[in-house]
């Protein structure tokens, strides 16, 4: 079981948290500016990376925030984890270590 | 009391504490300090199983957890009996019962041991070649005949009685194995200050000290030595000792699960003490000190019993006192035998020769055989052995050049094999570090880490008692300081093992790193030779081969093809001769064979272990509300909705359910009834943009909504579905009640809290469950008022001051509430809610008061007949997902004037207003007696070819006592425009005629609603 740092509560171990899906996917301000196939695009379409993704995280069994995580898709282990609201850190996949 | 096969004396068994024991029905002594299986051979026993696929006679192969053969059944009583447990781990106590398992009527004559006889038909694949078809006869023939005649132990069929507790534990180093290496670093890792737990399967922690007689270390005897340190680490504050505690799995970030079995041992238990203990274990770091395990021999007939490894008949001469025969030949590739020999000469057993699978055979060990006048011969094989329950005879055989020559037969009561260790890297595997092969060790050895672990001594392919004592102690100390300055649990680079930082004098045999991997030469006709690579799943050389044949490559296709390794053993014994055998016929190197995953459990785990306290009523938490005892005491009947309980129907005497039901309806439409809602999902919404946000969550228009009202309210998803909905009362401008399905509940919050706090972070609103904090009394029917209206203070209940979907403050009996006039039966209704600590007595307060007009309670069951009466759905059964507002006539529910609301983009997509879609309808049978199957397909010719189109199927389904006939919801293609005609339903006998219908049955215009 990993352990996982909330960026409010410190290191959780994992049955604390529930994941919400790739980060750094704004909702559109306006929705029905948008085609069909750009919405669809919003809806469904998400990167899947190898490697680093960007995921979305909540502490559910804690302070019950969003947060936003790197994790290495191949290690399963995560880089960093980040505020909702903050830049994605500039981490690249070659840093390995997971924290 | 006298064993035959005691040495005279020596052990580590207490020969003043004599034990009776039970295997089989027959009585046994042994003593303190034996296990199951010393016990036995000390009493001469060694036919204790028989094999899983030819029900071949089977004796002991090890003297540890790595034994594949000797799996008994341990019984103290019906109940509490342990099937496959191994005889070699099982500490052995006065009156212990044990069984053998896997034969029938008996252990000497085992009807299934025509297998043995059948086996050129039993090859590799068999059951996946043979039992492929008919279609069914798997379930039906093949699997119960294969399980009855190849099944390992039977579990007992009544509940477990004991107790097992789960515990979680931190600490700086976690040291796993207790024996030179792990007890060096326990010892380390302690003097550096660290927390330590030092972890050992076995019941005495030593490890292969234990099984030491001449060996000395810092000029004590091993023995002394042991006892000093484990002295040492026992009185240091910061050390944990863990004897019987198995580190069965190894998870991320330095999660590892032991197994402490706690009354396992012991004759007569103290009911305080749990069964076993689950320690899920968080360490900084890990040392893992797993040591090695000996390698047998791959050579005809090696698994008569008798046919023992070599080191573990030295642990039963030295630690256990028992000889595990008279006349042993040993067969070795390694000098383990050698030193084998020697133990075992000291301790009584004669030696009739050493087969040595070498050319050259030299160095100490062999001198010292030499000259204690054993009969050594190099390059030589076993090509077979002989006896029916017991090996009676070895054949020897030289091998010149590669062939084998004539077999020469030696008498003999056991043959002790021998060939080299592996080192046990399974928990290095598990987490998951990278094995790397080590052409000059011939062994795999932890390469590359992925947690802060690092192995030390055996387990890592160094040997000789001084280097493992040495490598221990540095890698404990260099763990201790890694635990130091530990931030996270991340591992970073490998760090190169530590090199030795303290001498640790030793003296003890040097046995060197020879060995053998495959199976060995014996000329025989290989069609008629059974030479066994995995003892458990009875996997021969032959198999493995055919495997090849077969055009199996990699080793991962030869396991699941033969079934090497994936027995309960995983593979303890058998992995590494596998790789050899398969390398061999394909003539590539083992390290491109690859090696299998190693998975938990190192050993196998109970079931008792994981399931801990989670059992019976505990299993899952049950949810009840404050109105549940006044239920039960008034015998109704519960359904579980979700975790809750909630009250099904209220029986009378002499009534079922469909009596009951029809009962119930007719006095809420009569009368009036009162109904538990307390489960419904319950959010406060409360701040400045609380009606802003309200209005992005929901498809309705909250802005207008005044203060003092209701609104049924319909949550989507982001993609245009119905996901959720609930009547929402808005008590100032600030704040909404705001009400969920039943199971809904922490979605819809999970969900609201996902927008407000990643989206609409600007927004200036609080989201608080309420569910727990309110009970709710639903009073419904024509007399609802009149109900309640003595009770209640300080509202105006008219209908002018209070009409339909209207929400006011006041109280009853005193008690704060929230009224609502609402109704899910199309009758006049009233929500009362009013905190929990209240429910009860407010709901008897209500029920008292409604005596004179025969208030009738009414459950879950009754409720869903009267909303469908009314066509009003539920969520998740008329809707599944995909049903958008429109497709179950919501539409009206959605605020066409707003610019943005969860889900609203989606609902512009044309194919979510396409007139085919299917749409909420009802359906009346012809026949009114007829009830519909909920679930069932809706066709228009059931005549028609297959596949037969489908129009829509059956949602709900009730008979409607009110209306003295059967109706029933259906989601159907196109439905709306389907009305008036018929359709049929079709079920396996015949079909039945169905009209769709508008779905609100009763009161269609709504006049019963205002009372
Ligand atoms: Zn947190």
């Amino acid at each position: 079981m990993l352990i996982i740092t909330c960026p409010w509560c410190g290191a959780r171990p994992e049955v604390e948290f529930r994941y919400g899906g790739e980060a750094h996917i704004a909702r559109p301000a306006d929705p029905s500016a948008l085609t069909d196939a750009e919405w669809a695009d919003f809806l469904y379409n998400r990167t899947n990376p190898k490697g680093l993704h960007a995921e979305r995280w909540r502490h559910i069994h804690g302070c019950g925030r969003y947060f936003n995580a790197l994790r290495d898709t191949v290690s399963d282990f995560f880089v960093t984890t980040y505020k909702a609201g903050e830049k994605r850190p500039d981490i690249d996949a070659s840093s390995g270590g997971s924290k | 009391m006298t064993n035959r096969f005691r040495t005279a004396s020596g052990g580590r068994i207490d020969r003043a504490a004599p034990l009776s024991f039970r295997f089989d029905g027959q009585t046994f002594s042994g003593f303190k300090g034996d296990t199951l299986a010393s016990a036995l051979i000390a009493n001469g026993v060694h036919l204790v199983g028989r094999s899983f696929k030819y029900h071949r006679p089977r004796g002991f192969l090890s003297a540890g957890s790595d034994e594949p053969n000797a799996l008994v059944n341990v019984a103290r009583d019906a109940a509490r009996a342990a099937p496959n447990l191994r005889a070699t781990q099982v500490e052995l106590y006065e009156g212990l019962k044990a069984q053998s398992q896997n034969r029938w009527p008996s252990l000497s004559f085992d009807a299934g041991a025509v297998n043995d006889l059948a086996a050129p038909f039993l090859p590799a694949g068999f059951y996946y070649k043979t039992f492929m078809w008919p279609a069914g006869a798997w379930k039906r023939f093949y699997e119960p005949k294969i399980r009855a005649m190849a099944g390992l132990g039977v579990a007992p069929d009544l509940p477990d009685p004991d107790r097992y507790t789960q515990n979680h534990a931190h600490c700086d180093v976690l040291v796993v194995g207790a024996g030179p290496a792990g007890l060096a670093a326990a010892l380390a890792a302690a003097e550096s200050g660290a927390k330590v737990i030092l972890c050992d399967e076995q019941a005495e922690l030593g490890g292969s000290l234990l099984s030491e007689t001449t060996a000395t270390i810092e000029g004590k005897p091993a023995a002394d030595w042991l006892a000093a340190t484990l002295a040492t680490l026992t009185a240091r504050d910061n050390v944990t000792l863990m004897p019987r505690t198995t580190a069965f799995g190894y998870f991320p970030h330095n999660h590892i699960a032991l197994a402490e079995r706690v009354t396992e041992h012991l004759a007569a238990p103290g009911p305080d003490l749990p069964r076993e203990r689950l320690w899920e274990v968080r360490a900084k770091e890990v040392v893992i000190a797993a040591g090695a395990l000996e390698r047998p021999l791959v050579f005809p007939d090696n698994d008569r019993p008798g046919v023992l490894l070599a080191d573990s008949a030295r642990t039963y001469a030295n630690r256990y006192g028992t000889k595990v025969g008279e006349r042993a030949v040993i067969f070795t590739a390694c000098d383990a035998g050698y030193r084998a020999a020697l133990d075992l000469k000291a301790a009584g057993v004669s030696i009739a020769a050493i087969a040595d699978l070498r050319a050259e055979v030299s160095g100490e060990l062999p001198s010292r055989a030499l000259a204690a006048g054993i009969d050594v011969r190099p390059s030589t094989v076993l090509v077979g052995t002989k006896g029916r329950l017991r090996v009676a005879s070895a054949q020897l055989a030289k091998v010149t050049k590669g062939a084998v020559g004539p077999a020469e037969t030696i008498a003999c009561d056991s043959v002790l094999m021998s060939g080299g260790f592996t080192p046990s890297v399974h928990l290095f595997s598990q987490s998951r570090g990278k094995l790397v092969w080590d052409g000059a060790a011939g062994a795999y050895l932890p390469g590359t880490s992925v947690e802060r672990e690092r192995s030390a001594g055996a387990c890592r392919g160094v040997n000789g008692l001084q280097r493992v004592l040495e490598d221990g102690y540095a890698q404990g100390e260099a763990a201790a300081l890694a635990a130091r300055t530990y931030t996270s649990p991340a591992r970073g680079a490998t760090p190169a093992p530590a090199a030795p930082s303290r001498s640790i004098p030793a003296s003890a045999e040097d046995l060197g790193t020879d060995g053998f991997i495959g199976a060995t030469p014996h000329g025989r006709n290989p069609a008629f030779t059974k030479a066994f690579v995995d003892w458990q799943n009875d996997v021969t050389a032959k198999d493995l081969k055919l495997a090849t044949r077969e055009g199996m490559r990699s080793i991962e296709h030869v396991k699941r093809y033969t079934t090497t390794g994936m027995a309960t053993d995983q593979g303890k014994t058998s992995n590494m001769n596998a790789l050899g055998i398969v390398s061999e016929a394909l003539d590539t190197p083992v390290p491109k064979i690859g090696l299998t995953t190693f998975r938990p459990p190192f050993t196998p785990t109970t079931f008792g272990l994981f399931a801990g306290a989670a059992r019976g009523d505990v299993f899952d938490p049950v949810r009840k509300t404050a109105i549940h005892d006044w239920a039960a005491e008034h015998g109704a009947a519960f359904e579980d909705v979700g975790n809750w309980k909630r009250a099904h129907y209220f029986p009378r005497a002499g009534e079922d359910m469909h009596a009951a039901v029809a009962r119930e309806c007719k006095a809420v439409r009569a009368s009036v009834g009162m109904f538990d809602a307390s489960t419904l999902g319950k959010i406060e919404v409360v701040g400045p943009d609380a009606a802003e946000f309200m209005n992005r969550m929901y498809t309705n228009a909250w802005a207008k909504l005044e203060p003092g009202r209701l609104r049924y309210g319909v949550m989507l998803r982001e993609d245009g579905f119905v996901m959720d909905d609930g009547v929402v009362g808005r008590m100032a401008a600030d704040r909404f009640h705001v009400t969920t399905t039943t199971g809904g509940a922490p979605r819809v919050l999970a969900h609201m809290e996902d927008y407000l706090q990643t989206e609409w972070p600007d927004l200036d609103v609080w989201l608080t469950s309420t569910t727990e904090q309110w009970s709710v009394i639903a009073v419904q029917g024509p007399k609802a008022r009149e109900v309640i209206a003595p009770l209640i203070e300080g509202i105006d209940l008219s209908k002018e001051a209070f009409p339909h979907m209207s929400v006011r403050e006041g109280t009853i009996l005193g008690v704060p509430t929230r009224l609502f006039s609402v109704s899910f039966t199309g009758e006049l209704g009233f929500e009362i809610n009013v905190p929990s600590a209240y429910g009860r007595a407010v709901w008897e307060a209500v029920y008292a008061a409604g005596e004179r007009f025969g208030i009738t309670p009414y459950g879950t069951e009754t409720m869903h007949v009267l909303r469908a009466e009314k066509g009003y759905i539920i969520v998740g059964q008329e809707t599944d997902g995909t049903a958008t507002p429109d497709d179950v006539n919501l539409g009206w529910a959605v605020g066409k004037a707003k610019k943005d609301f969860v889900g609203k983009r989606s609902l512009l997509r044309e194919s979510m207003s396409a007139p085919d879609r299917r749409q909420l309808v009802g359906l009346k049978t012809t026949d009114p007696k007829i009830v519909l199957e909920e679930g069932a397909q809706i066709v228009a010719d059931p005549a028609a070819p297959v596949p037969v189109p489908m129009l829509g199927f059956v949602t709900s389904s009730y008979h409607s006592a009110v209306l003295g006939r059967s109706i029933a919801l259906a989601m159907v293609k196109g439905g709306r425009a389907r009305i008036g005609t018929k359709l049929m339903v079709p079920m396996p006998t015949h079909a039945i005629e169905v009209e769709v219908v508008e779905p609100v049955f009763y009161d269609p215009k709504g006049e019963r609603l205002n009372g």
